[in-house]
This record gives C-alpha cells, sequence and structure tokens, in this order.
C-alpha cells in the first residue's frame, strides 16, 4: 500500500487549570480508500484506512477508537480531554499499511 | 369499465399487502441484526445518548455527526445502509474530559445513523437521526 504524507495537524490549548477539561480538534490527510471504489479500469481499489486512533495525556487514554471504511476521508476527530496537571498530549492514527503518524501537543496547567 | 366499489377495495388491500410486507420487515431487521451483533443479543433501551447530524446532506462523502453519553463506556456509530455498516466505536478513557466525539461520516444514501452506547454497567442505549442524502459517498 502507498505511504501517505498524513501531516497530523492538532489543536490544543496551550494552558488550563487543574481539572479543566479543555476541547480537542484532530485532523489527518487520509483518503480512507474504503474498498468499495472501482478505479478508471473498472478494477476495485483495495481498502486503505486508517483503522485505529489513541490519544493519551501523560501515558493515560483519553480516548481510543476503532474506525471502518465508513468513516469520511481525512478524518476530523474532536472531543474533550481533562487535564489535572501539565504535560504532553500524544496522538496516534494506525494505517492499514502499519504506518502510525504521530503528534504531541503541551499544555501548561497552572 | 365500470369500476365498482368492491372492486377498489379488492385492488386496494392486495396493494397494500405487497407494499406493506415485504418492506418494513426486512428493513427493521437489517438494524436491528446489525444491532444484536454488538450487544450480543440484547435490546438496547432508551437513555442518555444524543446523536446529532444535518437534516439535510448535500453530499454523502463526509457527514457531520456527533454523539453524546454521560456514563458510556463506548460508543458506537452505524451507518446502518452503507456497504460497510460499521463506522467507528470510541472508547472513553480515564482521562476523557466528557463522552463526546464529533467526527464526519461517509453516507451512501438515505437513511437513520444509529448510535450504540455501551453504558458502565453492560447494558446497551441507542439512539438515531434520520439523515436526507442527495449524493451518496461510498463509490462503488
Amino acid at each position: 500500500m502507498d505511504t501517505i504524507d498524513a501531516r497530523p495537524r492538532v489543536r490544543v490549548p496551550r494552558t488550563a487549570s487543574p481539572g479543566e477539561v479543555v476541547q480537542i480538534r484532530t485532523l489527518a490527510n487520509h483518503p480512507m480508500e474504503n474498498g468499495e471504489r472501482l478505479d478508471a479500469d473498472g478494477n476495485r481499489v483495495p481498502r486503505h484506512i486508517i483503522h485505529r486512533f489513541v490519544c493519551t495525556f501523560n501515558d493515560e487514554t483519553v480516548i481510543e477508537m476503532d474506525i471502518e471504511p465508513s468513516l469520511a476521508a481525512n478524518p476530523f476527530i474532536e472531543f474533550e480531554a481533562e487535564v489535572p496537571e501539565s504535560g504532553t498530549f500524544h496522538f496516534a492514527w494506525h494505517d492499514d499499511n502499519g504506518d502510525v503518524y504521530e503528534a504531541t501537543a503541551d499544555i501548561e496547567v497552572a | 369499465m365500470k369500476i365498482s366499489r368492491r372492486r377498489i377495495l379488492a385492488v386496494g388491500s392486495a396493494g397494500l399487502v405487497v407494499t406493506l410486507l415485504p418492506l418494513p420487515a426486512s428493513a427493521a431487521t437489517e438494524a436491528d441484526e446489525l444491532i444484536a451483533r454488538f450487544t450480543d443479543g440484547a435490546t438496547p433501551g432508551e437513555g442518555p445518548l444524543t446523536i446529532t447530524a444535518p437534516q439535510i446532506a448535500e453530499n454523502g462523502n463526509a457527514v457531520g455527526v456527533e454523539v453524546e453519553c454521560p456514563g458510556a463506556k463506548s460508543i458506537r456509530i452505524l451507518a446502518p445502509a452503507n456497504p460497510n455498516p460499521e463506522v467507528c466505536t470510541v472508547h472513553f478513557g480515564p482521562l476523557a474530559g466528557s463522552h463526546r466525539l464529533s467526527t464526519r461520516i461517509r453516507m451512501a444514501e438515505t437513511m437513520d445513523v444509529i448510535a450504540l452506547a455501551e453504558m458502565e454497567d453492560g447494558s446497551f442505549v441507542q439512539a438515531s437521526a434520520r439523515v436526507r442524502v442527495t449524493i451518496g459517498g461510498c463509490g462503488g
């Protein structure tokens, strides 16, 4: 399967107060080929998607998501996290081809 | 030909039998069977689960859907009329700030999008939202 330049992007506030719930938005570039489409020659284009997304904060899980081919291309995921202390969000998008696209974001909690 | 009242009734009821019987039966069971696959056969109840989607989506390639269910362990989104009816399942971890997720899904045609939440006690809750799709988004 092709290598994809997913350029994952995340939007996380830079600061928060202890225990605050912050909104997180993520977007990755990916065609999310669902295995149903036919190419110009009438051949089925094989499935190639991001099948899993994980967000952690200081190694504790915020959300885990199992993804199927019916999610739209360029997956957009918005959710909320609770931040007990300063630290780092880690984001990982797992591609069918074995690649893992990663992003991190620091937040200062005071 | 003179059309008698009896004839109208006969034709009318024949039409009713043909249109009513097969359609709702198959449509209902398909979604129900799909749900039963994830609930181990249990029938989901009603609860604090909400699913928000547009009433009309011009383009089925990316339809914004938001699900929320306080007290849920996980929420699954299903698009029953898609070639692949499963869309995604979100599991909330200890640092989830809410039991809410917003994403964009593909929709092949007009249908009821279903959210299925598994609660902390293992029970299931279901909600759905009707979305009219103008142009389908599943290729094929």
